[in-house]
């Protein structure tokens, strides 16, 4: 009747998981009995549960992936203090099977719950006002990719407390993912966790991608596109051509898993070289998906608050562009050591550089926008700053582990840890950082606290260099990934200085809370001149802030670039207000139910209760049949409305 | 085994910051004892030297125009309209352009000299070691000798040793920093890889690829010495060990564990086939532990030495 599931699978003997979990429980406890006492659950559905509105569902990407930064986080300084304490005969407080279980975590929840996320998020709330769009091209759909992503966040953090998550690490490279290898509960968690959210990701890529291309305001031809828009047309395309194959890799091994086939197995002529490559032809766009969107942040954050033009527009498209081809012929470089031969490593050692060209180039457009500018040296520009400086290093280390012999003594070493956290932390992740701060006054109406934003970005600043330059050391020193102990006590010194930086960055993320609850309190005080606070160039800041559900009520006219900016310049021509009628998408249910039913199946699938998964499918095909017939789904703001509409708004900004 | 040795003048305070850094690293693989080991070092310092005299201008740059041209700097000239420069377009493209250009051909070139699968040239015959990875021990077959051992290889001095690995469960991959070279050792498959110890010592070795719960524990002792230690080690072994068959193999393999050393002797012919070959037999049902008995015979690395 339950599968596999019975009592035993919650840890009651793990006063570390038992601790964390009555913790998040009592917190999901009293924000129900928040809402509950305000009286907030009619609000909190129609207005979020169910929008279909491309703001919103960007908000909540968002808050999404601050959460799972919060609980990757966790993970990360685990990690950090159990190596800070088993040198030698120590053993540390994780004992390896648990140990395992936290970096398979720290990475799948980082990529896919926390970078994800941000970067979708601050795509999807920008993309449509900056291309001056009123959303984007399937509402629908984007609500039902964001439930399904928050559904594989939920289901892998059930396995917190009920079971146990892969102990493979966060590729779960076969064979150890097999069954013979993981014969418990953990690899399908991992599996099932991902391919949900990895259908929300790709139905996302489709979305933006028609968006971008269909939705432009009149006379925004893709030579005066945004950068921000260009580089998440190009991270878009990069989902739709990448995701389809993760998720058919991962179909392979759950193949193996549930039904006994070979795909990657060790007997029956499986071959697991053959996963290693699919994932990595995944993985490596992957990075690019995660970068692409990031660096047309820094665009437009360096552009804005250098009071210029983006120094080499022609270049960073073509750049952008290049990056996304080349993206997808460098995958080998992750395993050199795999033993291809001269030629194959050659090759891809080649075709890895080549990538370094297009972002090179990108590093001097930033250089020579902020030449001839007047910089204000705001919480966004620290991180870009920041980003500049830190990625240049990453850069630097990836194009030398490119080097097919470097790699083979570098290779799963704490050196290339320290890599690809510069490149991610150093640029992923402040990028995130620096949109947010930069689009939140759009989203809200408020600006962040500055003086918090600064200090939270000097302590991950401190704390980035801190925590992973001793790892680039001891990657010379020979120390390899995933050590759950080491005798080596040359290693001690190092791991204690990257524990600091570990505690720099917990303090810079406390900062972080600190500075949205302080700006939230104090919101009346940061409200002003929200509509445009940055003295910007894009679309976005031509509406108000935040803006209303159509996004503009009269669709703009482009024609040049930095639109926004230009007509700033202009005289203020007497705006006509003709108002014609909008269709609105009506909310939708759809992405929330699917997303129940998602996590009920994908549950019922990892316990092997095979009865759960085939009624949630079940159950899911009543609901897309329904929907479908479902005719009424706009509703007609009449231009009496939208005037109301605007002029309420003029009024309160 | 022809050798350069080579030295780089430190070029810039930044590249001789960064070098007392990296030499400040006791064992690892910039300390090399060995002729592989000391050209991939080699190779890592010629692609590193000419990317820290790239990349320092540019972080200074980033650090100066950001400050030059902040907002309060009325000295600074503002150029509202500037975003495009011809020359300058050029240029940015060129740098990346001639240093991947050079950087690349390193690649290929060193690719195809350090390949692990070209055999070392020397005048001395190589001695086979057969490895088989296994959870979570090293398995170190002289097929020559008809000796093997757990978790202590043996090399002599100044010899090519040619390494054939595979692996008796899943993928793991094998190391020795103070020697360099790494290659994966995979179930059913063969890999192949050439070292050689120049300087007598006791190197550590190690999975470089995470392999399950005893991952951490899963290191060797590479004892390297002159030949007449070495021969001395192989009497040694044939002497204590036991017999080696395809029965006990079996026995070896399903037991999961770490540390400790075993000796061998005699071992039988083709077993390393036998290794290949019963890897890609495991059935789903094999003997495998339950999650929680696995970690209990899991032991603290045995000291030997």
């Amino acid at each position: 009747m339950f599968g596999k599931l019975t009592l035993q699978a919650i840890p009651f003997d793990q006063p570390i998981i038992m601790g964390t979990c009555m913790v998040i429980i009592i917190g999901i406890l009293a924000i129900l009995g928040l809402i509950t006492y305000k009286r907030k659950w009619t609000w909190l559905w129609t207005e979020w549960l169910t929008t279909v509105d491309h703001k919103r569902i960007g908000i909540m990407y968002t808050l999404l992936a601050m959460v799972m930064l919060l609980r990757g986080f966790s993970d990360a300084i685990m990690m950090r203090s159990q190596q800070a304490l088993a040198s030698g005969n120590a053993h540390g407080f994780l004992p390896p099977e648990h140990y395992d279980q936290i970096f398979s975590a720290h990475g799948t929840i980082m990529i896919f719950f926390m970078a994800m996320p941000f970067v979708v998020g601050l795509m999807n709330f920008v993309v449509p006002l900056q291309i001056g769009a009123r959303d984007v091209a399937f509402p629908v759909l984007n609500s039902v990719s964001f439930w399904l992503t928050a559904a594989g966040a939920l289901l892998i953090n059930i396995s917190l407390g009920v079971g146990e998550f892969a102990r493979t690490g966060w590729l779960a490279y076969p064979p150890l993912s097999e069954l013979p290898f993981s014969p418990g509960v953990g690899v399908d968690y991992y599996l099932w966790s991902l391919q949900i959210s990895g259908v929300g990701t790709l139905l996302s890529g489709v979305n933006l991608v028609t968006t971008i291309l269909k939705l432009r305001a009149p006379g925004m031809t893709l030579s005066k596109m945004p950068v921000f828009s260009w580089t998440a047309l190009a991270a878009n395309m990069l989902i739709v051509a990448a995701f389809p194959v993760l998720t058919a890799t991962f179909a392979m091994l759950l193949l193996d898993r549930y039904l006994g086939m070979h795909f990657f197995t060790n007997d029956g002529g499986g071959n697991p070289m053959m996963y290693i490559n699919l994932i990595w032809s995944w993985g490596h766009p992957e990075v690019y998906i995660l970068i692409l969107p990031a660096f047309g942040i820094f665009s437009e954050v360096i552009a804005t608050f250098s009071r210029k033009p983006l120094f080499g527009y022609r270049s960073m498209v073509v750049a952008t562009m290049a990056i996304t081809l080349l993206a997808f012929t460098t995958w080998l470089h992750h395993f050199f050591t795999m033993g291809s031969g001269a030629d194959v490593n050659g090759f891809f050692g080649v075709t890895t550089m080549v990538i370094a060209i297009p972002t090179g180039v990108k590093i001097f457009n930033w250089l020579f926008t902020m030449y001839g500018g007047r910089v204000r040296f705001t919480s966004p520009v620290l991180w870009t700053i920041g980003f500049m400086v830190t990625f240049t290093i990453g850069g630097m280390t990836g194009v030398l582990m490119a080097v097919p012999p470097a790699d083979f003594v570098l290779h799963n070493s704490l050196f290339l840890i320290a890599h690809f956290h510069n490149v991610i932390i150093g640029g992923v992740v402040f990028g995130c950082f620096a949109g947010l701060t930069y689009w939140f006054p759009k989203a809200f109406g408020f600006r962040l606290h500055e003086g918090l934003g600064k200090a939270a970005f000097w302590f991950w600043f401190v704390g980035f260099y801190l925590a992973f330059m001793p790892l680039y050391v001891l990657g010379f020193m020979g120390m390899t990934r995933r050590m759950n102990h080491y005798d080596d006590p040359a290693w001690l010194p190092y791991l204690l200085v990257a524990e600091c930086g570990a505690v720099c960055i917990l303090v810079g993320i406390l900062l972080q809370v600190a500075q949205l609850v302080w700006s939230i309190r104090k919101r009346d005080q940061l409200s002003v001149d929200a509509r445009d606070p940055w003295d910007a160039r894009t679309l976005e800041w031509s509406t108000t802030s935040p803006p209303p559900a159509y996004n503009f009520a009269l669709l703009p006219k482009v024609e040049g670039l930095d639109a926004y900016w230009e007509a700033k310049q202009g005289v203020n021509a007497p705006m006509h207000k003709n108002y014609e009628p909008i269709d609105i998408p009506k909310n939708s249910g759809l992405g929330f139910f699917t997303s129940f039913l998602a996590v009920v199946g994908g549950f019922g699938m990892i316990w092997h209760i095979v009865w759960m998964g085939v009624l949630a499918l079940f159950a899911f095909l009543v609901l897309l049949a329904w929907w479908s017939w479902d005719e009424h789904d706009e509703y007609e703001l009449k231009p009496s409305d939208i005037a109301r509409l605007e002029r309420a708004s003029l009024l309160t900004s | 085994m022809p050798f350069q040795h080579w030295r780089k003048p430190a070029l810039g305070a930044s590249v001789a910051i960064a070098c007392a850094w990296l030499s400040a690293c006791s064992e690892g693989v910039l300390d090399p004892k060995g002729p592989v080991g000391a050209q991939e070092k080699q190779l890592l310092l010629e692609a590193l030297i000419p990317m820290l005299m790239v990349i320092t201008p540019i972080i200074l740059l980033t650090l100066w125009f950001a400050w030059w041209f902040r907002a309060s700097n009325a000295r600074a000239k503002y150029r509202p309209q500037w975003e495009y420069s011809g020359h300058l377009e050029f240029s940015i493209w060129m740098i990346p352009l001639l240093v991947i250009l050079f950087l690349g051909s390193l690649a290929w070139v060193g690719a195809h000299q350090l390949d692990p699968y070209r055999p070392l040239v020397s005048k001395r015959k190589p001695v086979t070691v057969e490895v088989v990875a296994m959870d979570w021990r090293w398995l170190f077959i002289y097929p020559d000798q008809g000796v093997a051992s757990v978790n202590e290889l043996a090399i002599p001095v100044g010899t090519p040793i040619s390494l054939h690995l595979t692996s008796a469960t899943v993928m793991n991959s094998f190391f020795v920093p103070s020697l360099g070279g790494q290659i994966y050792a995979m179930p059913g498959m063969q890999t192949t890889l050439s070292l050689l110890a120049d300087e007598p010592g006791s190197y550590r070795g190690l999975s470089a690829q995470f392999s399950g719960d005893g991952f951490s524990d899963m290191h060797f002792q590479v004892l390297a010495t002159d030949d007449k230690a070495f021969n001395a080690w192989v009497d040694h072994a044939k002497a204590e060990g036991v017999r080696l068959d395809d029965v006990a193999y079996n026995q070896l393999v399903a037991k999961q564990a770490t540390g400790g050393v075993v000796y061998y002797s005699p071992v039988t012919q083709e077993l390393f086939a036998h290794a290949m070959e019963s890897a890609t037999r495991r059935s789903v049902t094999a003997e495998v532990p339950s999650p929680a008995s696995s970690s209990v015979t899991l032991t603290a690395a045995a000291k030997e030495h």
